[in-house]
């Protein structure tokens, strides 16, 4: 494996903890609408939040799978037609949540205005609990031809794994978005952001543990890389306990480093766990590794000189844009605009 | 799995058709608009009147109403290669890939980030400053418009790769060797003009509409003028490299060529250019043709002399060139009759959409402004507004269809680039539910985009004072 394949398969792994870490707050803050608030104002109050953000978080999303394409085309390929109908409801999500925040602004009717905001809520959720079952889909044994081909049965798709990584993300991206909440809305929006969120983390430690079983049943992470494994494994539950005293102690930034942490450290357990490969086949001679998936030097050079210019000028304006519009948004301010969200 | 009795392959094409006309609907609409909002708002910077910020405000609904569908929709195409065309992604990854992630982050955070901005300070920013940010969104979606291309006249005219002997793929040897591609340099301006014909006919067409219906005349007179005025300069630029593309073509791909000219024989100087004719795909031959003497020659070569090839030739040397490697079975004609007469509808679209942007801007100028009293004018002016989404989809018939039966000209057929592992089922399934879905958020879109036409620009600033003069009175004609 040469040096470029490496950095690759760490900026894929990189652009997807983006991803989650950026536009799964977006997601949270989705779901909350219908958990945290009880009328438009107060919905309007959380979705101004993020408003001018959400479409350049997606963009992680874009880029990752954009990198994918680039650097691993037989990774992509195998991935995205294996896994078919999964990605497939993915995309209907993301295109319902996508137009939600447009459309519910040019509603008129307080039943248009409603059906949206719900749209955004389940495009949210279905969202974040599709991409955790194609994540924890994505690592488990599944058959593979010689081609690449991955000719994936309903039980390679929905198995208890799949179904708590569904849960997991899910849960994750609520606590990263309620976090989110008490960072960026003032008034009694950030204290029952806070509350609910501190409850929530309960519900947590079960799923993690429950989803550590299932990865021991489901995967060969634990045969391949026990330490690694079992390391990340640690940093979530220490970073979910972290989160938690966090939260109960009102310490809105250090909760939300946690949360930040806790999705990085789950992206980093599926590619560390999956490392060297990218897909595992049932019939290990068919598995995929970066070296059999990547394109060739010549495209990952180029490729690496273009990141390399453009990755510091789009982090510059893109916190910039954080930055610049970074307050406190209140309830008072969300009834008086008319313009915004 | 049952089976249904229709191919992957054809299946996959009308997805890809499909989605990509869907989504080809709200790109150059967004591309456009976000130009005519950022001339709009940059005349409110110059020029300090009130009268700009609200239209730059107006449009600027509409303008962000079809940036939220082209947007889902392309997430749909970037998958869509994955998804459906993996052995296409596996032949092409290492040369495709490239210019899509690329587009991801040049142009696709610079568009998205900017209008986050853009949207949320018109209070907290100087105008210059903000106005500034919609030039971003404009330049960022444009870029994004060129490295697709990129990646899409590689298909068309290969350039820069070599083939793989060990896995028979495609393997980029030359990165600017493919951003030099010829073929970009033609496609590139052809398209982000077509885009900016699109954006100019919605301004225009929608302001006539309203004129139409004596809505605050002064406000749409000023926007139907403007969008002409873009639309006109976008048409002259779409002819220009347009006609630069298929002279190109004759070299190029002359099979397309001919095809859209529909001689399947080889014509000798002068050749005579026919206006309508209905081909028999079968025989290969052609009747019901009016022909124009000379005219082929002067569209093609721009003098009245120069011989065209036709499609029995082409296809003769293509079998010559392909057949050890693709076999003696090929077909390489495309759907000559669709070819044909999606070209026509273009470019007399396009003519037509010139006429109309000269006559709407004579009858509303200054000093004899009676366009209230064009109805007529002001009816056809509303229908152009569709025009350029007929007249785009065309282009790109021509384009895709043409290049029959290559996915990757001359490297790699249709047939060899599907999923082998997707279902005909599957993808029937994914077809079905995108069509409801896209009807859907059209429909939606469609109703959104006139609810805030008719509210009008008081729906904005409901202190404007540029338009209680009453526009049928002698004063204001006689200005």
């Amino acid at each position: 494996m040469s040096f470029l394949q490496l950095l690759w398969y760490f900026v894929v792994g990189l652009l997807f903890a983006a991803f989650l870490v950026l536009d799964g707050a977006d997601l949270g803050i989705g779901m909350a609408t219908r958990f945290l608030a009880f009328n438009y104002d107060e919905r309007q109050q959380l979705l101004r939040t993020i408003g001018p953000h959400w479409d350049g978080n997606e963009v992680f999303l874009i880029a990752a799978g954009g990198s994918m394409f680039a650097s691993m085309p037989m990774w992509y390929a195998s991935l995205f037609s294996g896994f078919y109908l999964l990605l497939f409801l993915v995309l209907i999500a993301l295109i319902f949540r996508g137009v939600s925040f447009e459309f519910a602004e040019n509603a008129e009717t307080k039943k248009g205005r409603n059906a949206w905001m719900w749209t955004n809520f389940w495009g949210s959720l279905c969202t974040a609990f599709l991409f955790g079952m194609l994540f924890t889909a994505m690592i488990q044994p599944v058959p593979i031809d010689a081609q690449g081909n991955i000719f994936a049965s309903f039980l390679d798709v929905v198995n208890p794994l799949s179904l708590l990584g569904g849960v997991a993300l899910t849960a994750l991206c609520l606590y990263q978005g309620l976090h989110y909440a008490t960072l960026r809305t003032s008034g009694l929006m950030r204290d029952h952001a806070a509350t609910l969120c501190g409850n929530l983390y309960w519900a947590a430690y079960p799923v993690e543990v429950l989803f550590a079983i299932a990865l021991y049943f489901q995967t060969d992470f634990f045969v391949t890389h026990p330490l690694a494994t079992l390391f990340f494994l640690v940093v979530i539950v220490a970073t979910t306990v972290w989160g938690h005293i966090a939260t109960i102690r009102d310490r809105e930034w250090s909760a939300y480093i946690a949360s930040t942490v806790t999705l990085v450290a789950l992206v980093a357990l599926i590619f560390v766990g999956l490392f060297p490969n990218v897909l595992i086949a049932r019939n290990s001679a068919h598995t995929i590794s970066i070296v059999s998936a990547s394109a060739t030097s010549y495209t990952l050079g180029v490729m690496t000189v273009v990141l390399c210019i453009l990755l510091p000028i789009v982090i510059a304006y893109f916190a910039w844009s954080y930055i610049s519009q970074w307050h406190r948004v209140s309830l008072q301010e969300v009834q008086e605009d008319q313009d915004g969200y | 799995m049952f089976n249904i009795g229709m191919s992957v392959v054809s299946l996959a094409r009308f997805q890809f058709a499909m989605t990509t006309i869907f989504h080809f609907f709200f790109v150059p609409m967004s591309i456009g608009l976000g130009l005519l909002v950022a001339i709009m708002e940059t005349m409110y910077v110059i020029k300090k009147k009130p009268i700009y910020l609200t239209m730059t405000k107006f449009w600027g609904k509409i303008f962000l109403l079809s940036f939220a569908v082209g947007v889902v929709t392309g997430i749909i195409q970037e998958f869509q290669f994955g998804m459906n065309w993996s052995n296409y992604s596996r032949f092409m990854g290492d040369i495709f890939g490239a210019p899509l992630a690329i587009e991801a982050l040049l142009a696709f955070f610079l568009e998205s980030t900017f209008l986050g901005v853009w949207m949320f300070t018109w209070d907290k920013m100087k105008p210059v400053w903000h106005s500034l940010m919609i030039w971003l969104v404009v330049i960022g979606s444009t870029l994004s418009a060129l490295w697709i291309l990129a990646a899409n006249s590689f298909m068309q005219n290969p350039v820069g790769y070599k083939i793989d002997p060990k896995t028979g793929h495609a393997v980029m040897t030359d990165f600017f060797a493919i951003i030099k591609n010829q073929q970009l340099w033609y496609e590139f301006p052809h398209v982000i003009f077509g885009a900016f014909v699109t954006g100019s006919f919605i301004v225009a067409g929608a302001s006539a509409w309203m004129l139409f219906r004596k809505k605050s005349p002064a406000f749409f007179r000023k926007s139907m003028r403007l969008g002409l005025i873009v639309g006109l300069f976008g048409l002259l630029g779409g002819f220009v490299s347009g006609d630069g593309q298929m002279l190109y073509l004759t070299k190029d791909q002359p099979m397309k060529f001919a095809a859209a000219e529909g001689e399947y024989k080889n014509v000798k100087s002068p050749a005579a250019w026919s206006v309508v004719q209905i081909s028999n795909t079968k025989e290969k031959t052609a009747s019901y043709r009016i022909e124009i003497p000379y005219m082929l020659d002067l569209l093609t070569y721009h003098k009245p002399s120069g011989d065209i090839t036709g499609m029995d030739q082409v296809n003769k040397d293509l079998h010559k060139k392909y057949d050890k490697k693709f076999g003696k079975n090929m077909n390489y004609y495309p759907p000559v009759n669709t070819l044909f007469y999606s070209f026509r509808i273009m470019v007399a679209g396009a003519g037509a959409l010139g006429m109309l942007s000269i006559l709407g801007l004579w009858f509303s100028r200054k000093r004899k402004n009676t366009i209230v009293k064009q109805k007529w004018l002001l009816l056809l002016l509303t229908l152009a507004t569709f025009g350029p989404f007929l007249i785009n989809s065309c282009g790109w018939i021509v384009t895709e269809l043409g290049r029959n039966p290559w996915v990757v000209y001359g490297l790699l057929p249709i047939a060899d680039a599907v999923s082998p592992s997707t279902s005909a089922t599957a993808v029937l399934f994914t077809i079905i539910v995108y069509f409801f879905l896209f009807s859907f958020l059209g429909a939606f879109m469609f109703v959104y985009a006139k609810k805030n036409l008719e509210k009008g620009p008081e729906a904005i600033d409901d202190t404007i004072e540029y338009d209680t003069e009453d526009p049928f009175s002698k004063e204001a004609f006689s200005k």
